[in-house]
């Protein structure tokens, strides 16, 4: 009985404020916009009964995921958030792995100190680090004005409004989410694998490429998805440091919701976008399984 | 049948595999190493063997390239080692976590030290199969190192580490993870494949029985420096000081005052109005000096009666007995409060042994059973 419970809670939680939500915009997705409150039709008369309801079903429809195909608006929404999200993934991964490697080589009194460092950020709301980097990344921004005076540049370069800026926004955003796995799974690396492995003719370097990389397999995979899934989502990154230039999905979701006023429309974005998420958080969660068979 | 005795270390014209010159290691203000002297000789089954922090991991790690010498040099078949990384020697180490890669098979593991060397795949396949046949590990080659049992990955740690033909190979601590049952199994198992493959051991362990049933040769450390080289049997039965004697198995150590008697022998005076001890020794000590005599258990016999012949007899009272199956060691306290152990081997039934607690009796040994030490 005590059992059932503790796996009913989270699973009520799952429904009240997961399934029952998307089920929700997933209805609205399926009607037509309105001119009214709500602005879409159609709603559910309940004082009709069960005739109301049946009236109501038949005027669901998939007329805005047909929209979707129609304007390539969308799909180049998509593609283009896809592409971000995967770049600032890889370029996310290649900044946070040697921090994560360089942390867990650090003497042990020092790393709860390095940890607390990547953590750090975090205590300071996330829109406001955002406005920061529009300070730092602007035209009289402390970047420009560092570059002209030590003379590497000499007209300021542009940087916001552009996608550099977004990559930026984001790999800083996301970074401990890339580091703190990688760096648990190396700091349970034996060191003794790697003296074996040059006992055994490896220099250095292969040694890293043969065991350190893929012993911190798990960790890059983690870290990876950690980062991908809210990045192809990403929606305030791209519209305060990426400007007009930046076509990301998050962005048309907004506008269609919030300038056009167009709830179906937007739910229905928003149900392809799920979809799309989806599909890597399943393989995630494939990799995962996989992973915990080979253990046993 | 005249059977040479392997004993490289006793012919001078024998050049050594591995020769430690003046080494000497510190870390920071430890000295880790103290102007360490030792050759060591090919085909050799070389042990170290010592207390925690006497120095024989560290000499190990100097041999394999993972610690610098601070003063003094290795020489490798002639060659200083100084300057020559881990992965270019031709040394090979056992570890003693065994350092199995975890995301490799026991295959690729064998594998992993030969694809170092660009060597053909078809040879390549040949020796792998030919460890796994060594190490009896053929039926496992596809199972991951978490697979398999304790002693499998031992031998996987033993193949993989001969895989590469080293000229030397280091063990460090080999059976240490192991129940003593399959130690001992795997002690013979050891001594058997460095016959086979003829490759140089040195094996680091703080276990002396180990190190006396497979080494060919077993210097006892101490404090950074190697207190006697000798073969198993001569540790044991002329060890060169006090510390050896009692490092070494169990020992009964009576100190007393030296004084000549007869050709090669010295009485023992241990206790004021005591009849001295006798024994023979190739030491020459100064008249009145202090010695030790130490004797192992088993070198005393215990009876009832007064024996007439030994030379050496004295009368006491069982206060313990351990009865360890194959063997019993009595306690016996002599007068002066000195107690000896003795030990005997049980080749009667318990219900038939001859001697039990409180009972008096006599203790005797020969002139040459025991070793007169100075230090």
């Amino acid at each position: 009985m005590r059992r059932f419970f503790l796996i009913f809670i989270p699973y009520i939680w799952l429904l009240a404020l997961f399934l029952v939500p998307f089920l929700i915009v997933f209805k609205i997705s399926l009607s037509d916009i309105a001119l009214a409150i709500p602005p879409y039709v159609p709603v559910i008369e309940w004082s009709d009964g069960w005739a109301g309801f049946k009236n109501f079903l038949s005027q669901l429809d998939l007329e805005n995921f047909v929209w979707l195909t129609q304007d390539d608006l969308y799909w180049k929404a998509y593609l283009s958030s896809l592409k971000i999200a995967a770049v600032s993934t890889v370029l996310t991964l290649m900044v946070g792995y040697p921090i994560a490697y360089s942390m867990a080589q650090a003497p042990n009194e020092w790393r709860p100190t390095l940890m607390m460092l990547v953590i750090l950020p975090f205590w300071t709301s996330f829109l406001i680090r955002v406005y920061s980097w529009m300070g730092i990344l602007g035209k009289e921004g402390f970047l420009n004005q560092f570059l002209l005076w030590t003379g590497m540049i000499s007209e300021p370069l542009q940087i916001m409004n552009t996608p550099t800026a977004v990559y930026i926004g984001i790999v800083y955003t996301y970074l401990p989410f890339m580091i703190l796995p990688i760096y648990s799974a190396l700091e349970k690396l034996d060191a003794s694998l790697l003296e074996a492995a040059e006992d055994l003719g490896c220099s250095r370097l292969s040694a890293f490429w043969l065991v350190t990389i893929p012993l911190s397999k798990n960790g890059i995979i983690a870290g990876s998805f950690l980062v991908f899934i809210p990045a192809l989502g990403e929606f305030v990154i791209p519209s305060l440091l990426g400007g007009s230039g930046t076509l990301m999905i998050g962005k048309v979701l907004w506008e269609e919701f919030f300038s056009n006023r167009d709830w179906p429309v937007a739910s229905a974005v928003a149900v392809v976008l799920l979809l799309l998420l989806i599909i890597p958080i399943i393989l995630f969660q494939k990799n995962e399984q996989k992973s915990r068979e080979m253990d046993q | 049948m005249t059977q040479t005795v392997f004993a490289p270390w006793e012919d001078p014209g024998e050049k050594p595999l591995i020769q430690f010159k003046n080494v000497t290691k510190r870390f920071g203000s430890f000295t880790a190493i103290d102007n360490l002297t030792q050759d060591i000789y090919e085909r050799e089954f070389f042990a170290l063997l010592g207390p925690s922090g006497c120095g024989k991991t560290t000499m190990m790690r100097m041999l394999a390239g993972f610690e610098e010498v601070t003063e003094g040099q290795i020489l490798l078949a002639g060659q200083d080692m100084a300057r020559v990384p881990p992965n270019e020697r031709a040394v090979n180490m056992m570890f003693q976590s065994y350092a199995l890669f975890p995301h490799l098979s026991v295959w690729e593991n064998i594998a992993f030290g030969l694809k170092r060397k660009k060597m053909p795949k078809s040879e390549l396949d040949a020796r792998v199969d030919e460890m796994l046949r060594l190490t009896r590990l053929e039926r496992f080659a596809r199972r991951k190192p978490h697979q398999i049992s304790g002693g499998q990955r031992q031998r996987v740690a033993l193949a993989r580490s001969l895989a590469r033909a080293p000229k030397l190979l280091l063990l460090d601590e080999p059976l240490g993870a192991l129940d003593k049952k399959l130690r001992q199994d795997t002690q013979f198992e050891l001594m058997d494949i460095q016959e086979k493959t003829g490759t140089t051991f040195v094996i680091v362990t703080h276990d002396q029985e180990e190190s006396m049933t497979v080494a060919s040769r077993v210097a006892v450390m101490d404090e950074g420096q190697i207190i006697q080289v000798a073969t198993p049997d001569k540790i044991y039965e002329e060890p060169a000081s006090l510390y050896v004697a009692d490092f070494i198995g169990d020992v009964n150590i009576i100190e007393g005052i030296a004084t000549k008697s007869g050709e090669d022998g010295y009485k023992i005076n241990w206790s004021e109005g005591k009849e001295p001890f006798q024994a023979k020794t190739p030491r020459t000590l100064s008249e009145g000096q202090k010695a030790y005599i130490a004797i192992r258990p088993e070198k005393i016999a215990v009876s009832q009666d007064k024996p007439d012949s030994a030379l050496n007899s004295i009368k006491g009272k069982i206060v313990d007995i351990a009865y360890l199956g194959n063997m019993s060691t009595y306690h016996v306290e002599i007068p002066g409060g000195l107690t000896i152990k003795a030990q005997t081997a049980n080749t009667r039934r318990l219900s038939r042994r001859s001697f039990t607690w409180e009972d008096e009796v006599w203790l005797s040994w020969t002139l040459t059973a025991g070793s007169v030490l100075e230090r």
